[in-house]
């Protein structure tokens, strides 16, 4: 049973900021790193009186019993945690593995696309097709050079790798569409793809690939309560149907995905989030908090970011992961 | 024994209770029965006729010894009627406030004859909360057996499967998935109802029995049930998941923003908190709600919705007040409280904005035709009956199906309808391991449920060899000749039970 040993339960053991909004938690829960497989997501309380959160387990050490989580701070939930989850600290609670293991198929040579923070969740099955003996091929999209990460641990697990930059400071110039191209001219042998990231990119994946019927899968993140099949809050439409994200899935055929009804759906809370957001960030100045965000060369300081990012920024357009 | 009773010479009236006002209590998510007094549950228990042959023990799923602890009311021992509760039933402060007793213990008393049947409802409340005001606990001398046994879900079933295991000696682990243990009795029923302190005390209760308790504990995919048995050393497992899935309504329209299960709005506000200040969990809001079903799931999410601050909530129901199948009760407080109920109507399609947003439901009149496999009457759409109306939240409370993930996870065998396959023994297809409750049944009652968990105990125990102690645990508190139904509770429990 759960490891009664020096660690607390759910500690967080490591963590490692990616950039001014995107960190990564390694958290100590040796009985989930045995369970998970890739593909699977956790919901995570920060705390007591926290949203319950789907992250998707971005990797995981069945050795050091670990698992591990790469989050965007987009709204107050996960801005929180940007602030709070310093190693050493524990989570109020993490309950998975959740949704059913992604297919490790049989394919002799698959693409893994992630975008953004797609990127991380997309790692796991990459590695478990290289470990099964498939040609490997990896396209990873972020939106400059500073954003990127986890490219050298792709390359380790790729026979090839693809990076794309909105602003072409790294690799090839245009999204990760454009990768996509690149590998099907290529290699038009390619049987299956594999395409994580915010809702609008795998929408475009799906449509790059449907012309050559190649058969893509994609990782879906919806809105969530509890994360078992209890809510339907997660409820997607996949070939006309109603399924569940979180016990269905999350991976489903991307041709079959209604995408517009996804995007939409993940705006269903827009307005409260934005409040929550702009609380919090007025929380934290009354109280003087400096985030990590504050360090940034842009000197200003965090709750002028969040004031910004509660305007401006989409919680939900980069979903995945946060 | 005292003087007869007869239906002449008991209290003809029920005992009055206290109810919030409709007007007040629909801004709170206070209680909206204050529950008996002293002397309430004084009058109320000179109503029983201490039947020889009690029916209210035969209708009752867990069959509490109902005259014997209204008798104990009689005598102003709470203590000892509290004792003789929770021989039987763990929770009594829950099933006071939610079972069905109008068609369980109170629908068979043969007061109801003539007068208003003997409120044992009210009265097993007002014992339980007397034991949670006064801290008494049932903790009956436990000679461990060395047994493990393993329970898969914290709800009604799961709860009453491990107080009966832990009673017989056994180690017992009762794994939730969410962050708080109690199931939908945590994440369902609304604080009006169930008021959250209700079911901390009653958990403590158990975790005092010896029950541990395991929450972010996902049985299927954290470890599945094969391997509860084959690795962590179970000797036995119970499996009482609940529904879960809810069904939504397949009309154009469904997936608008707006349109939520009852389920989601319930776990929002009751297991979130989203009511609270401080809590961090989103609820969507309305102005003009309409709730689809008239089951008590139904009936809960309407008053919630407008404790949250709906101007108008409207019941949508396909057939009539009498196939309405919420406790009567039920739908009383929230006509009392202003939900309008559209009997025979049934929506077709839910209409939205430019931003996906509900704005109105098309509906359609239904009547009664023949009377279907349910042995209800068919409801038949009426041609050319359809009509809109504004509403900005559709909240779908049609039921629910068998959750996946047992089935997705195991061997155990389902039937067609994804629910686990059982004996009735409540055996399933996979040895020692036993299920109960919604996840065997479909939705049910919170105390048909405790129901399952019992019988499963018992089969448990059977299949474990444990020598059947069902009955028992007088702690010599009450009964001071250790007997009870004229058997000495020794000879009976000699293994187990020490007279304290």
């Amino acid at each position: 049973m759960p490891d009664a040993g020096k660690r607390s339960k759910f500690e967080i053991v490591a963590r490692e900021d990616f950039s001014d909004v995107t960190y990564l938690l390694e958290v100590y829960h040796p009985l989930m790193a045995k369970a998970a497989h890739p593909g699977q997501f956790v919901i995570v309380m920060s705390h007591e009186h926290g949203e319950r959160i789907p992250l998707t387990i971005a990797d995981f050490d069945r050795a050091k019993g670990t698992i591990t989580l790469v989050i965007q701070a987009v709204g107050k939930s996960t801005r929180e945690m940007q602030q709070n989850c310093q190693v050493g600290t524990a989570l109020h609670g993490v309950a998975g593995p959740m949704g059913i293991p992604s297919e490790i198929s049989h394919a002799r040579k698959t693409a893994f696309v992630g975008g953004g923070l797609g990127v991380a969740p997309v790692y796991p099955q990459a590695r478990a097709a290289k470990e099964a003996g498939a040609y490997v091929i990896g396209i990873l999209g972020f939106r400059n050079k500073g954003l990127m990460f986890w490219d050298d641990k792709f390359r380790r697990c790729c026979d090839e790798l693809i990076v794309c930059t909105d602003d072409g400071s790294a690799g090839v110039m245009g999204p990760v569409t454009k990768g996509i191209r690149v590998a099907i001219d290529g290699h038009p042998d390619i049987d299956e793809f594999v395409a994580i990231g915010p809702p609008v990119m795998m929408k475009a994946c799906a449509e790059a690939t449907r012309p050559n019927g190649i058969r893509t899968v994609v990782s879906l993140n919806p809105i969530m309560v509890d994360g078992t099949g209890m809510c339907g809050g997660c409820r997607v439409k996949v070939g006309g149907q109603i399924r569940f994200a979180c016990v269905d899935g999350p991976d489903f055929d991307g041709h079959q995905v209604d995408f517009d009804d996804l995007m939409s759906r993940l705006k269903r809370f827009k307005q409260e989030e934005h409040a929550a957001l702009e609380r919090w960030s007025e929380n934290c100045r009354m109280r003087g908090v400096v985030t990590a965000g504050a360090s940034s060369a842009s000197g200003r300081d965090a709750a002028d970011a969040a004031d910004d990012l509660a305007a401006s920024f989409d919680p939900y357009e980069e979903a995945k992961g946060g | 024994m005292a003087k007869k009773k007869t239906i002449r010479t008991i209290p003809q009236k029920r005992a009055p209770i206290r109810e919030q006002a409709p007007a007040e209590r629909v801004r709170n998510f206070s209680e909206v029965s204050c529950g008996f007094r002293v002397d309430d549950a004084l009058h109320e228990a000179e109503r029983c006729l201490l039947c020889p042959d009690p029916a209210c023990v035969a209708g009752c799923p867990v069959s509490i010894d109902i005259p014997g602890f209204i008798q104990k009311i009689s005598a102003k021992d709470f203590r000892g009627a509290y004792d003789v509760i929770t021989d039987t039933n763990l929770l009594p402060a829950v099933c006071g406030r939610v079972c069905p007793q109008e068609t369980q213990c109170e629908g068979v008393c043969p007061v109801g004859e003539t007068l208003e049947p003997v409120a044992i409802g009210r009265l097993e409340r007002f014992i339980g909360d007397q034991g949670i005001q006064e801290g008494w606990t049932s903790i009956p001398y436990i000679e461990p057996n060395g047994f493990r046994i393993g329970i898969v879900g914290s709800g009604p079933a799961g709860m009453a499967c491990a107080a009966d295991m832990t009673k017989a000696g056994c180690e017992v682990t009762v794994y939730e998935a969410f962050h708080l243990p109690g199931g939908v009795l945590r994440y369902g029923i609304p604080d009006f109802r169930l008021p959250n302190d209700v079911i901390d005390a009653e958990i403590e209760n158990l975790r005092r029995l010896g029950v541990r308790f395991e929450c972010n504990t996902l049985v299927g995919r954290l470890f599945t049930i094969e391997q509860m048995i084959e690795e962590l050393g179970f000797d036995a497992v119970f499996v009482g998941t609940g529904a879960g899935y809810p069904s939504f309504l397949g009309v154009p329209g469904d997936s608008l923003n707006g349109v939520l299960s009852a389920n989601e709005l319930l776990t929002r506000c009751n297991l979130m908190r989203a009511k609270d200040a401080g809590y961090d969990t989103p609820i969507p809001l309305g102005r003009r709600i309409a709730v689809i079903g008239s089951g008590n799931t139904a009936m809960d999410a309407m008053r919630v919705c407008l404790r949250l601050g709906a101007d108008k909530v409207h019941c949508i129901y396909r057939r009539t007040r009498a196939e309405c199948p919420a406790r009567a009760e039920e739908v009383h407080h929230a006509e009392e409280e202003g939900v309008e109920f559209h009997w025979l109507t049934n929506p077709v399609e839910v209409l939205g904005d430019d931003k996906d947003n509900v704005r109105a439901l098309r509906c359609i009149r239904m009547e009664l035709g023949e009377p279907d496999e349910s042995g209800r009457r068919r409801p038949l759409p009426v041609a050319g009956s359809e009509f809109e109306f504004e509403a900005d939240l559709v909240v779908v409370a049609i039921g629910t199906n068998a959750n996946p993930i047992i089935g997705q996870t195991s061997k155990l065998k389902l039937n067609r309808r994804g629910y686990i396959e059982t004996d009735a023994n409540l055996a399933t297809s996979m040895a020692g391991v036993f299920a109960g409750g919604d996840i065997v049944t479909g939705a049910a009652t919170v105390i048909e449920a405790m129901g399952a968990g019992r019988t499963a105990a018992r089969s448990m125990k059977a299949w474990l060899g444990i020598r059947d102690t069902d009955r028992v645990y007088e702690t010599g508190r009450a009964g001071g000749d250790g007997k009870r139904f004229g058997i000495d509770v020794r000879e009976r429990n000699y293994a187990r039970v020490r007279i304290a």
